[in-house]
């Protein structure tokens, strides 16, 4: 092997190392100061007290529940709607779904949270459209919506973008199941269509999909930019609770504020168990439910209300997503007219100044992320090809890990390693924190693809004399052009919706679209929320669409090539 | 009249023929045996019997089982049973419970359900295998339990797609000898789609080359 055959070799490791020690680190510095050891700020001993002020706190059990609620509620439903709606859409939707979602898979959080709250706020577009012709309102109603205690609000915005990213994953694990000829023999049995993919295709998939869902399970109890904008005022979800104190001026809240991000970890650690123990026992009652026979139930109809309510969701993400559009441009827009009174660039225009420096930075993290990102991976996946050593279960939950670990438990940890460095708040730092995200993310979108490539082509090639380098950037690279591109869309979205990565690698001094458009959320003008609102979907749409439409006509006539991808 | 009946079907993919007209009777209890190269379309004229046609193709003709024409029918209502190369076991379903999964919803109450597939596995040999993984089973074992589930279902015809390829010889005729009597004692119209002469000689019926 040459020199360079041996970097390569090195290259998982590396990668693993790169973003597997900052959250062990980082997971590590949450634990001392939660124990009340972080000697910095004059923590020296080892004690419960920061436990015991976390409990203290007055909205403590409500601040629980809450979060609770929310992450459960909305992993459940967003499950439940994604499943429906594969069932009821196999083989008709499914082609063209991809194109359908790609618009809120590629949306920031933050973005389309902001959407929501517009859509549905006592002053929001859903109570104009009904106003006053229905409801009689000539103001806006006087009751909470938006950071209502049940955290309703939450939920929804989790759901609109987690439905999309689960049907997307069931998508790419229907390949590994045999799912036509099975559903043909389950009809000829006398299923229809629906019954026979929730009964032979769903229990199949499921397993497949399994680390997807406690990644949204995870990210749904912990996540905080969404819990700000939406999320219940006070007390607020744990998550958004912890990274209060660790933002509030009196240094000694930092030791409750680490009791609670531990907390969160305990919780996710819980609740992905326990979800794991309800699969085994819905799978006992599944089994016995299709050894019964029925050939058309409930089920049928219960896919076909998800579906339905997936699809209203998907056009509450879009209405969301125009209310900030309008916005943008609005002169006036007074309650309850249902469009603004004008139109005008003015407020494009008196934010282009800050905007300008903000896109730069989004711009510039989004790109060196996504370039470095796809270098590992498919540096990696070249790795694992030439050795032929394929990865298994195993390292794939090691993948998923900074998926799982809610993102409060090991970032503030992550900031203190880099504040003892000097290194916080630098773009250096922020782009390393990004990669922890990014570099999971575009790993799972190449690897299948990648896998999926004819060995022979390499074979082929190699016998014709061309060295594995030849081989791997004249054949594998233009093979793999579409995924690749596809990858980068992904690895680009990823960096410009992170939030609590830029915050606390940036030390807040590092302001991307994402932070600012959350800065914003409470109480900034609406038209000023709907230029960054827009501006922060706009970005990973464009370069998703640049990744699709490019290929596909150049590819269009050698689709054989691509294989599934 | 009684059994499968294809009157003037043909099949054209993107456009282009590639099979028929055809005029096909299969009588209750017999076989006919449709022979021909692979890429004929042999396996897509079945496909177009239970409904499952794939949207490249297209299809003209009647096919009537028991005098009902059944091509306006959702593939789960034409009462259909296909056999394919694959045996096609539900692998997260244990043997008993693909077994269950065919047995038609009339059949109510789990002992009696219970009781149907106990006695399906004994007629396959297999008396006991209920709760046996279709993963742990051989070759021979999971080709009798596929045509047992496809029975399990009631069919009004059933349809073969070179299910005794996958087979080893000694198992296969052993395989199509179990077949074939288990049709005739049901008096089922078999419609058997082979390259493979010595299945068509086995079939003992009609033959039809393509």
């Amino acid at each position: 092997m040459s020199e360079s055959g041996g970097a390569l070799r090195a290259l998982p490791a590396v990668t693993v190392l790169l973003f597997l020690l900052p959250v062990a680190a980082g997971v590590a510095g949450t634990l001392l100061p939660a124990f009340g050891y972080l000697p910095a700020i004059g923590g020296h001993a080892l004690s419960l007290e920061p436990w015991r002020r976390l409990i203290a706190y007055p909205g403590f059990a409500t601040s629980l529940g809450t979060t609770l609620f929310t992450g459960v509620a909305a992993t459940l439903v967003a499950v439940v709607l994604a499943a429906g709606f594969c069932a009821v859409a196999h083989g008709r939707l499914a082609r063209t779904a991809g194109a359908w979602m790609a618009p809120v898979l590629a949306t920031p959080h933050a973005a389309i949270a902001l959407g929501v709250a517009f859509l549905v706020a006592p002053s929001g577009w859903i109570a104009r459209a009904l106003s006053p012709w229905l409801t009689g309102w000539t103001l806006p109603p006087d009751f909470a919506t938006v950071g209502h205690r049940s955290g309703l609000a939450l939920v929804l915005a989790l759901v609109l973008k987690e439905v999309p990213y689960l049907v997307l994953m069931i998508a790419g694990a229907l390949h590994q199941v045999p799912a036509a000829a099975q559903l043909n023999v389950a009809r000829s049995l006398g299923y229809g269509r629906t019954e026979a993919w929730l009964k032979v295709v769903l229990p199949q998939v499921y397993p497949q999909i399994r680390l997807p869902v406690y990644a949204v399970l995870a990210f749904s109890l912990s996540v905080v930019d969404v819990a700000l904008i939406l999320g219940p005022g006070n007390p607020p979800t744990l998550a958004v609770l912890a990274m209060r104190w660790f933002a509030d001026a009196d240094i000694r809240f930092y030791f409750p504020a680490a009791a609670a991000a531990c907390l969160m970890l305990l919780i996710v650690i819980t609740a992905i168990a326990t979800w794991r123990g309800v699969e085994a026992g819905v799978a006992r009652l599944g089994r016995r439910w299709i050894a019964r026979g029925t050939r058309r139930g409930v089920a049928s109809l219960a896919a076909a209300a998800a579906t339905a309510l997936a699809v209203a969701g998907g056009a509450a993400s879009v209405l969301a997503i125009a209310g900030m559009l309008l916005w943008s441009f609005a002169t006036q827009w007074r309650f309850p007219a249902a469009l603004p009174d004008g139109w005008t660039f003015a407020t494009w225009a008196r934010q282009s100044g800050s905007l300008a420096a903000t896109t730069a930075t989004t711009l510039m993290l989004a790109l060196a992320a996504t370039v470095i990102a796809l270098a590992l991976a498919a540096g990696c996946l070249e790795n694992e090809a030439r050795t032929r050593r394929r990865a298994g279960t195993r390292s794939l939950w090691l993948l998923y890990l900074p998926l799982l670990v809610p993102q409060i438990a090991f970032l503030f940890g992550a900031q203190v390693l880099l504040i003892r460095t000097a290194q916080d708040g630098t773009f250096a730092a922020t782009l390393w924190a990004h990669l922890v995200f990014v570099v999971p993310y575009v790993f799972l979108s190449l690897a299948d693809p990648w896998r999926a490539v004819d060995p022979r082509y390499a074979r082929t090639a190699a016998s014709l004399g061309a060295s594995p380098w030849r081989v791997f950037l004249r054949v594998k690279l233009p093979l793999l052009r579409g995924p690749l591109l596809v990858a980068a869309a992904v690895g680009f979205a990823v960096s410009v919706g992170q939030y609590l990565a830029t915050l606390f690698a940036g030390n807040g001094r590092v302001a991307t679209l994402t932070t600012d458009a959350v800065a914003l959320a409470a109480g900034a003008d609406r038209r000023v929320i709907g230029v960054y609102a827009v501006l922060q979907a706009l970005l990973p749409l464009a370069v998703y669409l640049a990744a699709v439409l490019l290929p596909r006509r150049r590819l269009a006539q050698r689709t054989s090539a691509v294989g599934r991808a | 009249m009684n059994g499968l009946e294809l009157a003037a079907v043909r099949i054209a993919l993107h456009g282009r023929p590639l099979l028929g007209p055809l005029d096909v009777r299969v009588r209750p209890g017999t076989t006919v045996t449709v022979m021909g190269p692979s890429g004929c379309g042999k396996s897509t004229l079945l496909a177009f019997i239970a409904g499952t046609l794939e949207p490249a193709f297209t299809a003209a003709g009647a096919v009537r089982i028991d005098g009902d024409d059944v091509l306006a029918l959702p593939p789960e209502r034409r009462h259909v049973g296909i056999l394919f190369q694959d045996d096609l076991l539900f692998p997260h379903l244990s043997v008993g419970d693909n077994l269950a999964f065919a047995l038609p919803r009339t059949l109510a109450g789990r002992a009696q359900r219970r009781a149907a597939v106990a006695q399906a596995l004994a007629e396959a040999d297999l008396a006991g295998f209920e709760g046996r993984d279709p993963a742990t089973l051989s070759g021979g074992q999971r080709a009798r339990v596929a045509l047992m589930r496809t029975l399990l279902a009631a069919p009004r015809v059933l349809l073969l797609d070179e299910p005794f390829n996958r087979l080893d010889a000694a198992l296969r005729e052993d395989f199509r000898r179990f077949v074939f009597d288990h049709a005739r004692e049901r008096s089922l119209p078999v419609l058997l789609v082979t390259h493979d002469a010595a299945d068509a000689a086995a079939a003992a019926g009609p033959l039809i080359e393509l």
